[in-house]
């Protein structure tokens, strides 16, 4: 850090440019704190309350929860939007979301290719089942 | 080797006497001459009473340029140790034949192929690429030190860590048998009750840590710190590389973490992620550890071509061809590296889709990396060519490494890896593009900063030998893996049958001989350099005519790097302020706010390494301990305010001085 500031004076942008923008307000925490209790409360009710007759639903409504709650921590406890840090934090949200992407849906592709070149099996939708 | 203990004592764990290889001649043999050379160091070391020295001026140093010095002095022992490992292979594939045993039982030799990949990527390659980046860097870009001082030097320390673990399985216990990633159903419990493949899980969880922290100091000093007017597009190739690079290991890195920490639930818990049953995937490892190992490989070969660069456009006079078009290549190699992982194991059985997407986007890549071949060979065209060493270097890699392009897009087409894949032919081509890529990058770089970090050249005539040596011994080598690969021959043997292929080995030893004499005349370089250091110094700071602002500083820089932060009008920054006529100030310095030195850093890695052992021996109590001691020292350090110092105005004018005169001597 101190080197930072070591360089500072001649950098003119070391330490000091938008931290207004970077900081957020009382009123930003207070939404996202409240948005987040929500988004916790509600899939909780969904599983303890058996709202939907099918797990799979249940499940997705969970995901769906879970990815708008990832939303909400990135904009209201990070920060971010597309001019902080000169677009930095955006354009690394951008390419970790892509990588993250790429390597969830990647290996799901991959993990269930695994077994296109085997012989067939003598009760194939046994076999497929047979895990739980 | 080492029988699995059947009981575990609470003080001990795992470990005992039996855990010496005290029945194997070689290792005790090799024990015994590690133990006297240590025993040799350290005395020379308390005899010229140099601890306080180095504790001062090196271990605790927190100087970019120190740090960056320390890993590739890491690298160098290291690669020596990844070295004895390719010739002791091959000297035993070159006699173990037609009914011959050769001299390494197959469980040792095992460990050797283990232990000379994992050596060879972890602690030679990235120690090396990642000293260069420090070292670089922060010169490059016009700043006084990385983003995160202490954290580089932390980051450090976790390397060296992660290597003593390494090495210290050599002499207690055993390492792996398993090859250089561990697959499992083989890494796993029932396939490997012993140590070996929890001191190789350890030993790279703790460098990890190293690893992935440095990644993350010097993305933040690339986009934060640099100099005004140093815009994106004017930042010097090897920088860009640095800056790609660092990218990928922050993002795959974690990869790795969270592979190797399954792997070690599935050991010491119980569980079954990579199990061949309770619903477990054994190629779920192989997947996941690959979307970390493909990256990994341009996180090596990024920065060798980032180096190449550097050295063409100074040894041709020009501008380097194609700027923009370099850094592009070099960011679409950054994402297209995250989309070719299963070309590692087309052979898992996936079907026709998978296999030939992956194929493609597998052969795509190697089109902006023969952009780059381009752009290297149209800065040379017309160029006023030096041919010195770190341009022989660049020429030799380029036709070194078009081979193992090519060889690499062979193996890209899904049918022809079915017939190479895990055959010498596939070991031919890593090799191929490490040894002539990554390798030759570093030869070059090295020869090419030496003046800049010592002060003085390197000696031309050792160079040359080695040079010679290492190409040759190259192509020795590894052409007949090309040979035998294609023969049929799978890599990771012990012994063979057939006697006709015994020639290809003898010769491809006599390739490891070569190449052991490219060593040694390199590190003959180092010794003749150090004795002629008066004859070959650098007075200048800029013995090459260069073009990047480290070749403004004096040589070896000063502990502040620039007295005044340079302001950046063009690329290449130097050449632009030679050519407008650029005059260094030499008055009216100002006290320079400066980074301390701690020894938090090298005090917590060692606790790491103590918390390895003990988890590696099962000695719970010592593991827990260290791992307490880790966080209350990582609280304690947080309290430790003396942070930062100023260097009195009164010691960079006098600083600068001496630099005065020295350019003044050297006219």
């Amino acid at each position: 850090m101190s080197a930072t500031e070591g360089n500072a004076p001649a950098h003119g942008h070391g330490d000091h440019h938008d931290d207004h923008a970077a900081h957020g307000s009382l009123k930003g925490y207070l939404t996202g704190f409240g948005l987040s209790i929500l988004l916790t409360a509600i899939p909780f009710w969904v599983i303890m309350g058996d709202v939907f007759r099918s797990t799979t639903t249940a499940a997705v409504v969970v995901l769906v929860f879970g990815v708008v709650q990832i939303y909400v921590h990135m904009i209201y406890f990070l920060h971010m939007n597309s001019k902080a840090e000169q677009g930095w934090t955006m354009l690394s949200m951008i390419f970790t979301v892509v990588l993250v992407l790429i390597t969830l849906g990647g290996s799901f592709w991959v993990m269930f290719h695994l077994n296109s070149n085997m012989m067939p099996m003598q009760a194939p939708h046994e076999t497929m089942t047979s895990p739980k | 080797m080492t029988p699995a203990p059947t009981s575990e004592s609470v003080l001990f764990g795992k470990l005992s006497l039996a855990a010496l290889p005290l029945h194997e001649p070689i290792l005790v043999a090799t024990f015994a001459v590690v133990a006297l050379g240590g025993v040799a160091i350290l005395g020379a070391l308390t005899y010229y009473r140099v601890w306080g020295y180095l504790w001062r001026e090196w271990i605790t140093s927190i100087d970019h340029k120190k740090i960056g010095i320390m890993y590739i002095i890491l690298a160098l022992v290291m690669l020596l140790r990844g070295f004895s490992d390719a010739i002791m292979m091959r000297l035993q594939q070159a006699i173990a034949f037609a009914g011959a045993e050769g001299y390494l039982p197959p469980h040792h030799y095992d460990q050797i192929f283990t232990a000379h990949g994992v050596i060879m990527i972890f602690f030679v390659a990235m120690p090396f690429i990642t000293g260069f980046m420090n070292y670089l860097v922060p010169l490059q870009i016009g700043a006084r030190d990385v983003a995160f001082p202490f954290l580089n030097n932390f980051s450090f320390w976790m390397t060296v860590g992660g290597a003593v673990l390494t090495m210290i399985s050599l002499f207690v216990g055993e390492y792996a048998a398993t090859g250089w990633l561990a697959y499992p159903p083989l890494s796993g419990l029932a396939s490997s009750p012993g140590v070996g493949v929890d001191y190789y899980i350890w030993s790279l969880q703790v460098a990890g840590v190293g690893t992935l922290l440095s990644g993350v100091n010097l993305i933040a000093t690339i986009v934060k710190m640099r100099a005004p007017g140093m815009t994106m597009m004017r930042l010097p190739v090897f920088t860009w590389t640095a800056l790609c690079s660092n990218i990928l290991i922050v993002a795959s890195f974690p990869v790795l973490t969270a592979a190797l920490a399954l792997l070690s639930l599935d050991r010491y818990l119980g569980t079954a992620f990579f199990t061949n049953d309770f619903g477990g995937s054994a190629m779920m490892y192989v997947n996941l550890i690959w979307i970390w190992g493909h990256p990994e490989v341009y996180i090596l070969v990024l920065p060798a071509f980032g180096i190449f660069s550097e050295v063409v456009a100074t040894y041709c006079g020009k501008r380097l061809f194609g700027y923009a078009s370099m850094v592009y290549a070099t960011v679409v190699i950054t994402i297209l590296s995250y989309l070719v992982w299963l070309h590692h194991f087309f052979t898992m059985g996936s079907g026709a889709s998978v296999n030939s997407f992956f194929g493609i986007t597998t052969m795509i890549i190697s089109i902006p990396t023969g952009a780059k071949i381009f752009n290297w060979l149209f800065t040379m065209y017309r160029g006023r060519i030096r041919f010195e060493l770190p341009m022989m270097w660049t020429v030799a890699f380029m036709l070194t490494f078009v081979i193992g392009g090519m060889t690499g897009v062979l193996l890209a087409v899904p049918p022809a890896d079915f017939v190479l894949h895990n055959s010498l032919f596939l070991v031919a081509h890593f090799h191929n593009v490490i040894i002539g890529g990554v390798l030759f990058g570093l030869f070059a770089g090295i020869a090419y900063w030496f003046p800049k970090v010592t002060g003085f050249k390197l000696d031309v005539f050792w160079g040359k030998v080695s040079f010679w040596c290492w190409v040759v011994g190259f192509y020795f080598a590894f052409m007949p893996l090309y040979v035998l690969g294609l023969m049929g021959v799978t890599r990771r043997m012990n012994r063979f049958e057939d006697p006709s292929l015994q020639i290809w080995f003898v010769i491809a030893a006599f390739g490891a001989v070569l190449i052991a004499f490219g060593i040694g005349a390199f590190l003959l370089q180092l010794f003749v350099s150090f004795r002629k250091r008066e004859q070959l110094k650098d007075l200048t700071g800029d013995p090459w005519n260069g073009r990047t602002l480290e070749w403004s500083t004096s040589s070896p820089p000063p502990a502040y790097n620039f007295a005044f932060t340079p302001v950046v009008h063009d690329l290449d920054p130097w050449w632009d302020m030679k050519r407008r006529g650029y005059v260094r100030p030499t008055e009216g310095f100002i006290p320079i706010h400066m980074p301390k030195n701690t020894g938090a850093g090298v005090v917590l890695a060692g606790l790491s390494v103590v918390c390895g052992f003990g988890l590696i021996w099962h000695i719970w109590w010592l593991a827990g301990a260290a791992f307490v001691t880790i966080v209350v020292s990582a609280i304690v350090h947080t309290f430790n305010y003396a942070r930062d110092f100023h260097i009195p105005a009164s010691e960079v004018t006098e600083t600068e001085n001496g630099r005065t005169r020295m350019l003044a001597a050297g006219v």
